[in-house]
């Protein structure tokens, strides 16, 4: 609640300006009834045409009037709503996309997804109905107990006993609600995930033929969803009854001690009939603050999943200069003994509680504490190159993601330029870079635009990256050439047109470190090659590190580092590691043929 | 004439949509029926209440010291029963409401994505799965939460409405005329608002959808992203796909919240006409005062849920427009039926041959011309070429991803038209470029192609894939979760699960696409061994790059711009020197 607050802050004249406008309409349709009774009751009995006409006037001035305000407060809640609903969607979104790999691993796409959508409506339309319902329900509850107060102390004491027993229900009840719902925007993800999951491999279901069990899988998370959803509905179905159950109650009580209070003269039957009427609209009060209540409970599960990805706190700070490592040494890039294991203690751990399905990040614990890297230790000179290889799973992409500090190292030092990398503001950092990762993502959008993704390059720059990534080729034959329109995730290029483009965007700046992880595995070995040549004629001052698992891509580098299980078993040139490192030798054979050797 | 049909349509869409979903109250309307009864039931009790309440004050009037006691408790008894039995009604009213309006939209989910399960390849390369999911997300939930709450408030107002009409009609004839007229206002008003905000409501569906679409592609990529410091330009992006969102919410509602208070005037208008005419008639002598007052009682006691239900007409349009998008779904294209002679591929020995094969995924565009192509039982065909020279396409046509355009494919000397594509998918294990694991045990996924596969059938596949050793190694073995988004799972490890996954899948049918480009090569060693055991007497497909691969291969197919340029073996394609060769010579460069 704090957190929906906060934003509403802003827009605190606003609120205020709404809660005010549909105090008078709501007074103002409070009115009505007695201007009719009025008219009934004083004016008809005159005979009189003209009063008739005047006070018929004045009840559809004041209805108009009504009209007017409530439907002015509406708009003007709608309005709140939006402007900060857009605020908060925005906040998160840029939270979000800045998050480091570890808080993204622990919060999963599928989550972060419904937390932007589903979330952020639940959200929404809290905080819509909550200024009119707001005002509208206290309005009741506080006029109907002050007018009976008025009339009758004693019995409306009887009320006033009621009060705190109703809100210790609401309260209670809602209470209950939060968690309730906090488990139905769970299984939210989980069925967002099944479906994204279903959508992007839909070739292999359908290769398969497993969309029974997609089906079926489908139905297992939507027969829980249903479940969850119907267990917080259920709970929430009772505090209303319950409410209206302990006025009636009261009202019951208050007409027998009102007979026994006639019976001795102290209360005069009229008053016992007047309240009757105040306990209806105490009673419709207390039903509206009863939906408030229940609109609070889904909203305020929703917004602490999204307070919660708002809230997390930057693990990914510069350091100050202090803090940092220092070195006196001159390579442009240096790994001392760098440990790194995946995962760490201050994991975002808010959603531990769960269903098996969910417990995944649990296990991975488990995994990341096996070392991922060991003792790495290498440096390269500016302008340098270098070729990773080794098995799968060996810890090859984990060394760019410690270079370009998407994590930190356990253990170790890591020097881009004599500085230590922990000390480089993130985006200076990556600016320095120009990378393809594994799997690496196109965006719907122009070419053009994919290439030089929102950096400051020029056409020619552009044109020029993709000729030496070679992609100039196929992007030219297109009739609107670099303006042709990728479609999501790329689906309209095949997977070496992709790895192109993507070559391209990293090359497009002149960037100082070149990182192509695995990027090349898509391309035959004549584009591969000619790329290879055209990144050391163009790219010369560009430190590069290759990731490869194609020897041939990597052959020809300065240097060459063979990783195994997490370790470096292999430090060379191609021919140093020929003579020395049995399992360099081996990959050769088997990708180059014996022949070859 | 286009035109005017679109416009005739755009009513009987509404209508459509409101008969669909009342379609899918149909396997409810028991129930529907009980809670309307309920509905009845607690409304009626809920009018007793007050008049046990008014006998027992009657009683109680009689003034100081002659109160009937036993006559207030008698009452008093009732008014009690009365109320506790209204509660439990409603809550049961409420808790059945909840059942069916959940029901309702596990049965519009179970169903979307049923339909997605039929609906062809080509739908997903088009559109962006966040919009998809944003239906199931949003659109349903909105439907189901009117269902939940709206549908109960309307029936009891409906009940209230009816039972005061008839009272307001006993009392004076006349004066309820004057009611009804403004009924007809306030339809006529409503309709018309709908047709206002109906397109609003649909737009702000899509915007959803749009924002949901943008969000998933943005989050999918963060990393790169990040990478770029591209977070700013995205920011931006999403900042004004953000306010369309808002905007399109707020246009909605901006029209629809005039809705309840409208209603509500021309209510009061009608109170203004009772008043005034109800003083016309009692200055004629036609009513009497007390008649006039306990008229002007029922009126409001009337225009109480009819101001309710214009306030939940607003959450009832939003609701068809958001039920809307998710028919719109149910009623895309699916993937063409089988034939309706198709028969079962059965005892597949695995010749496969290709006839003058005409395709493209743009009928302007032809990517694949005239390919004429035929891969004997058992043999191993490579296909080979640059980038984007098509040979992704042969395999979306081999499984009837797509169908051809021209020419045919034939399995077993028969058109795969003539097949089912569940049996002709069947026969084919496939291995893809991109690899794809789903969020379960690693013995599921390995399990994924073979229904009912046993502990010891997964891990001899696991063992021949050669990831048996790394599966040992997860502190839970095969039981460990894996998910696609996890992280910690390599491409590479994610490849020879899938490759496991092959294997398991015994066919006569291999298809290969890329798939060992992310394996490290020791281990490639492995698997191909591994691979050639498997692809004994079976039709392989390879797409590689990997001239080690492709040099075992009976046939290899050189393919440029969709065009079969050489084709021949290893050998025979060496000594033309021509285009295969240049492509070999190129990796010693």
């Amino acid at each position: 609640m704090k957190f929906i607050f906060s934003y509403l802050k802003k827009y605190q004249k606003l609120v205020a300006a709404v809660m005010i406008i549909k105090l008078m309409g709501t007074l103002g349709e409070l009115m009505l009834p007695y201007v009719l009774e009025h008219l009934v009751d004083e004016v008809v009995p005159t005979r009189s045409i003209r009063q008739v006409f005047l006070w018929g006037g004045v009840m559809i001035l004041l209805a108009v009037l009504v009209r007017q305000l409530n439907v002015g407060a509406n708009r003007l809640s709608v309005r709140v709503a939006k402007e900060s609903i857009f605020e908060i969607r925005r906040d998160l979104f840029w939270k979000s996309i800045n998050l480091s790999g570890n808080k993204l691993d622990g919060f999963g796409l599928p989550s972060l997804n419904s937390r932007m959508t589903s979330d952020s409506y639940n959200v929404q339309s809290f905080i819509q109905s909550f200024q009119s319902l707001g005002i509208r329900a206290p309005i009741m509850l506080i006029g109907g107990i002050v007018i009976t107060l008025t009339m009758d102390v004693g019995l409306a004491s009887i009320l006033c006993i009621l009060a705190p027993i109703m809100i210790v229900v609401v309260v209670f009840v809602s209470m209950k609600g939060i968690p309730l719902y906090d488990k139905v925007q769970q299984s939210i993800d989980h069925i967002v995930r099944i479906m994204r999951e279903n959508i992007t491999g839909i070739r292999v279901v359908k290769a398969l033929s497993k969309e029974d069990y997609g089906t079926r899988r489908f139905g297992g998370a939507n027969h829980q969803m249903a479940e969850k959803e119907i267990k917080a509905g259920v709970v929430m179905a009772l505090p209303g009854p319950l409410m209206t159950l302990i006025l009636n109650i009261g009202l019951t009580i208050v007409v027998i001690i009102g007979a026994v209070q006639v019976n001795n003269g102290v209360t005069k039957p009229g008053v016992i009939l007047a309240f009757l009427t105040y306990f209806n609209m105490i009673l419709m009060g207390v039903m509206a603050l009863n939906r408030v209540f229940m609109l609070m409970s889904k909203a305020n599960a929703s917004a602490s999943r999204i307070a919660a990805v708002v809230g997390t706190a930057d693990d990914m700070v510069p350091l100050s200069d202090k803090e940092a490592f220092h070195t006196k040494r001159n390579e442009y890039i240096i790994f001392e003994h760098v440990n790194f294991s995946y995962g760490d203690e201050s994991d975002v751990k808010e959603d531990k509680d769960k269903s098996p399905k969910e417990v995944s990040s649990e296990w991975f614990d488990g995994m990341n504490r096996q070392k991922c890297l060991e003792d790495i230790d290498f440096s390269m000179k500016k302008g340098a190159s270098l070729g990773i290889i080794g098995a799968t799973g060996c810890g090859k992409t984990t060394i760019i993601n410690l270079l370009m500090r998407f994590y930190d190292a356990d253990e170790g030092r890591i020097f881009i330029d004599g500085k230590d990398v922990r000390t480089y503001d993130k985006d200076e950092l990556h600016q320095m870079f120009g990378v393809v990762f594994q799997n690496d993502v196109i965006f719907a959008d122009s070419l053009k635009e994919n290439i030089s993704f929102g950096r400051d390059v020029s056409m020619q720059e552009i044109e020029g990256a993709a000729a030496n990534a070679k992609a100039k080729g196929f992007i030219e034959e297109y009739e609107d050439s670099y303006d042709h329109r990728a479609v999501v995730h790329g689906a309209n290029l095949s997977g070496g047109q992709r790895q192109r483009v993507l070559i391209a965007r990293a090359l497009a700046a002149n960037p100082q470190i070149l990182i192509l992880d695995d990027s090349s595995s898509a391309l035959d070995y004549k584009t591969d090659a000619a790329l290879r040549k055209a990144i050391r004629e163009h790219h010369k001052s560009a430190t590069t590190i290759i990731v490869a698992q194609r020897i041939s891509s990597i052959m020809s580098l300065d240097d060459i580092i063979v990783l195994d299980e997490g370790r470096i078993i292999g430090h060379g040139t191609h021919q140093e590691l020929m003579a020395n490192c049995e399992m360099y030798r081996e990959i050769y054979k088997t990708q180059m043929g014996e022949q070859a050797v | 004439m286009a035109a005017r049909d679109t416009i005739l349509k755009k009513p009987k869409d509404t209508k459509g949509t409101f008969k669909r979903l009342l379609r899918f109250m149909g396997p409810y309307k028991w129930l529907l029926c009980m809670i309307f009864f309920l509905c009845f039931a607690s409304n009626v009790l809920a009018l007793l209440g007050p008049n046990l309440a008014g006998w027992a004050i009657n009683e109680a009037a009689a003034g100081a010291g002659k109160v009937n006691f036993e006559k207030v408790f008698y009452y008093a008894e009732r008014m009690l029963f009365c109320y506790v039995l209204s509660s439990v009604i409603t809550i049961l009213i409420n808790i059945f409401m909840m059942y069916v309006s959940k029901w309702i939209a596990k049965h519009m989910r179970a169903d979307v994505f049923d339909k997605l399960m039929k609906m062809p390849v080509g739908y997903f390369d088009k559109n962006q799965a966040g919009d998809i999911i944003s239906r199931v997300s949003y659109d349903i939930d909105v439907v189901s939460t009117c269902l939940g709450t709206d549908v109960v408030q309307i029936l009891t107002s409906v009940v209230t409405v009816v039972g005061s009409f008839c009272m307001m009609l006993y009392i004076a004839p006349v004066l309820a005329v004057v009611v009804l007229v403004t009924i007809p206002v306030a339809v006529i008003y409503t309709t018309r608002m709908r047709t206002i905000t109906q397109p609003r409501f649909i737009k702000r569906s899509k915007n959803y959808g749009i924002l949901n679409g943008f969000v998933e592609e943005m989050f999918s990529g963060q990393k790169t992203i990040m990478a770029y410091a591209y977070e700013n330009r995205v920011a931006e992006k999403f900042e004004g796909i953000n306010q369309d969102a808002a905007d399109a919410y707020y246009d909605a509602d901006y029209y629809g919240m005039s809705m309840g208070p409208t209603v509500g005037f021309i209510n009061n208008l009608g109170l203004c006409l009772i008043a005034v005419f109800g003083s016309f008639l009692y200055m004629t002598g036609a009513v009497s005062l007390g008649q006039i007052s306990s008229f002007v009682l029922y009126s409001r006691k009337f225009s109480g849920p009819i101001n309710e239900i214009a306030n939940i007409m607003n959450e009832l349009y939003s609701a068809l427009a958001a039920a809307e998008r998710v028919f719109n779904l149910l009623d895309e294209e699916e993937e063409l039926k089988d034939r309706e002679n198709a028969t079962e591929l059965t005892g597949v020995k695995g010749n496969v041959t290709f006839e003058d094969v005409s395709f493209g995924y743009d009928p302007e565009k032809i990517i694949i011309h005239h390919l004429n192509l035929y891969a004997q039982a058992g043999k191993l065909v490579a296909i080979v070429g640059p980038t984007g020279a098509g040979k992704t396409t042969i395999i979306n046509l081999l499984m009837r991803f797509y169908d051809v355009d021209a020419g045919r494919i034939l399995v077993e000397g028969e058109d795969i038209r003539n097949y089912t594509r569940k049996s002709l998918r069947g026969a084919y294990a496939m291995v893809l470029q991109d690899t794809w694991v789903f969020q379960g045990t690693i013995f599921d996924n390995i399990a994924y192609g073979k229904e009912g596969a046993t502990m010891n059938e997964v891990v001899a596949a696991a063992k021949a894939a050669y990831i048996h050793p790394f599966i040992m190694r997860l502190p839970q073995g095969y039981e460990t979760i894996i998910s696609e988004d996890g992280g910690n799972i390599s491409k590479g490890q994610k490849q020879l699960l899938t490759i496991a996954r092959a294997m398991l899948y015994d066919t006569k049918m291999l298809i290969l696409d890329e798939a060992t480009s992310n394996v490290d090569t020791s281990t490639e060693r492995k698997i191909q061994r591994a691979m050639r055991e498997l692809m004994k007497n079976k039709t392989c497909f390879v797409i590689a790059h990997r001239l080690s691969t492709i040099r075992h291969a009976d046939h290899i197919l050189v393919i440029d711009h969709g065009d079969v340029v050489e084709q021949g073996n290893h050998e025979s394609l060496m000594k033309e020197k021509g285009f295969y060769y240049k492509l070999y010579a190129a990796q010693f460069e």
